[in-house]
């Protein structure tokens, strides 16, 4: 009976029986108002996002009406707060894409690295004892990574040890520190892929006389590469948005970036450094905030929309 | 038969294609070593805090306000302001994650397309940066027409919007690794729908929600960059005293501090550091317990 109730649907477990008259109970109208207010708190999540939709789109609409989009998204001078001033959001675009393509150089080996082996190598009581270890790395304030980031990597080891020819800030101290910080998520998401390919395969392989190694990049990699390609997306999507290591590590000035020794401000640390002046609300400085938060937000969306769709594709996989 | 299998191993081996080839080898070193860099990395980060920091870490760090001379300087109105936070933020979030997540398990058809374009949606408001729910947080009370947006209910309100999310997650995952046999004996013995979560399911579910709901507001309590947008980084020199009064955190002080050129407030910002990450480590340990310690294996 009761594996039979378990193998039906989750929607229909709960189910409401058949209303037969005289088993009904008297009527409960205190239950009817529990069940609004659940319900009203699930919508509350549209509303955030409905509400997120509202908050960009509004201020982005009077920056737009002064700003046109093709200056927006193609001039190549970002001088909001200047007497002559000048929107072109490419600069902001080349930092975003400096310190984000050098956390991915750093996180994609480490942390696929760190999958394989916890997914394939590790034994189950090394797998304990490692993961948790690697998970701090996700836990730690981002704002500790960018004093890090500065202090440290910038100028004890880029300065200092490596004498190379940079100031106090570069894209390359925030974006090796950044990478570090995604470690963790394409590591974890990518073991959780490489841990659902059935052990079937696995053992197939190695019946056709492969050894772990080719097992592992040739049949067990293979089979997960969507969770893989998920998990790198939501690394991307981290890296983007991630904003306390670019505002303090990468610099504040909007200029385009053409060296990782260079210092330049993103999308994000833009937001962060225009906040702390005092913009009034309805001001051009102020609506610009939005505007690039909502080119951001749009970046994301679509990321993590690819994500998601690579999650379910691999999730239905076996 | 284990004799065959062997001599064909060692076949395997000898040709170099083997558990033990060269190729093989080399590229087990390189996932270890992908680890270890990652720990490593870890480990000289947590070094070069607590060696930059540790002289600072006096009890004037925890009775002092921030001033502009690093000698007296402390982070008392920071600590304070994280606490008021964070509290204010778990009496906000918490009951409506927990809400939500229980119409999304239990009571939504999730047949409905609606029921899953929520679902959908919480997945996406998960990976939405951080910074733009400081937007959102500061678009809103603009719009209601707060004037002053540093204070506790706000920044309380733009944290909440990031970990709501988060929770809701957790909350379900909780919820759903509670076995159907205990919801069917509940209803069978005559309960409502609402009885069985009210008394079976929630109480069960309890020890996950706790545990995910401590790690979302330990993510809460590092986060700066909404704060940020509500114009935070003020001088407070004064205790926060209730939900209206101006406020600064512990992140939002470590920011301070790592942008002036002065080599006191550095020292300064990593022993703020370090308060911050030892409250995590409890934060994060008072999780770990909860999980290994009430959480039923069904």
């Amino acid at each position: 009976m009761s594996s039979v109730a378990t193998k039906a649907g989750p929607s229909e477990r709960v189910g409401r029986p058949p209303a037969i008259p005289q088993f009904a109970g008297r009527p409960r109208y205190g239950e009817k108002v529990i069940r609004f207010v659940l319900r009203i708190a699930a919508i509350l999540t549209v509303v955030i996002t409905v509400g997120i939709l509202i908050a960009l789109i509004v201020p982005s609409l009077g920056f737009f009406s002064q700003v046109s989009v093709g200056e927006f998204l193609f001039g190549t001078r970002w001088a909001p707060r200047f007497a002559e001033a000048s929107f072109g959001v490419i600069p902001l675009i080349t930092a975003t894409l400096w310190t984000t393509t050098i956390a991915l150089l750093v996180a994609i080996p480490l942390g696929l690295g760190a999958a394989i082996l916890l997914a394939e190598y590790a034994s189950s009581k090394a797998r304990k004892t490692l993961k948790p270890i690697l998970e701090i790395l996700a836990g730690v304030p981002t704002v500790v990574y960018g004093l890090f980031a500065l202090q440290f990597v910038q100028a004890t080891v880029l300065r200092d040890w490596l004498q190379l020819d940079t100031g106090a800030f570069s894209v390359l101290a925030a974006g090796l520190v950044m990478g570090v910080m995604i470690v963790p998520t394409i590591a974890s998401i990518s073991e959780d892929a490489m841990s659902a390919v059935p052990s079937a395969l696995r053992q197939g392989s190695a019946a056709l006389g492969a050894n772990r190694m080719q097992t592992t990049m040739r049949v067990v990699f293979p089979a997960a590469l969507s969770g893989i390609v998920a998990a790198i997306v939501l690394g991307i999507s981290r890296a983007i948005g991630e904003t306390m290591i670019v505002a303090i590590a990468a610099g504040s000035q909007a200029r385009i970036v053409t060296g990782p020794l260079e210092q330049g401000q993103t999308m994000t640390g833009f937001i962060a450094n225009a906040a702390l002046g005092d913009s009034r609300v309805g001001s051009i400085e102020y609506d610009t905030l939005f505007a690039v938060g909502l080119l951001l937000f749009g970046i994301t969306l679509i990321i993590n929309a690819i994500s998601i769709r690579f999650v379910r594709r691999f999730r239905e996989a076996y | 038969m284990v004799s065959t299998q062997t001599l064909k191993a060692s076949d395997l081996a000898s040709s170099g294609r083997g558990e033990r080839g060269v190729k093989s080898l080399v590229f087990m070193t390189l996932l270890w070593l992908s680890l270890v860099i990652a720990i490593l990395f870890l480990m000289t980060l947590i070094t070069n805090i607590l060696l930059e920091g540790f002289a600072r870490l006096t009890p004037a760090l925890f009775t002092e306000y921030p001033a502009s001379d690093p000698d007296r300087a402390g982070a008392r109105p920071a600590i304070l302001g994280s606490i008021w936070v964070i509290a204010t933020t778990a009496v906000l979030t918490i009951p409506l994650g927990v809400a939500a997540a229980i119409h999304l398990e239990e009571f939504a058809d999730k047949k409905r397309w609606h029921n899953r374009f929520i679902e959908l949606n919480v997945q996406n408001l998960a990976a939405v940066p951080s910074i733009v729910y400081g937007l959102l947080a500061l678009a809103f009370l603009s719009a209601i027409g707060v004037q002053d947006k540093n204070i506790v209910i706000g920044g309380a309100f733009a944290l909440s919007l990031l970990i709501l999310p988060v929770i809701i997650i957790a909350t379900r995952e909780a919820i759903r690794s509670v076995p159907e046999e205990i919801r069917q004996g509940s209803l069978a013995l005559g309960a409502s729908q609402w009885q069985t979560v009210w008394r079976n399911v929630l109480p069960s579910a309890v020890p996950g929600i706790a545990t995910g709901s401590i790690l979302a507001l330990s993510r809460a309590i590092g986060e700066a960059a909404p704060l940020l947008l509500l114009g935070a980084l003020v001088f407070v020199s004064f205790d926060p005293n209730g939900l209206l009064s101006g406020f600064s955190t512990m992140p939002i002080q470590i920011f301070n501090w790592t942008g002036r050129p002065q080599e006191g407030f550095h020292e300064l910002a990593a022993a703020t550091s370090i308060v911050l990450l030892v409250l995590l480590v409890v934060m994060n340990g008072i999780a770990i317990y909860i999980r290994n310690h009430f959480q039923t294996r069904w």
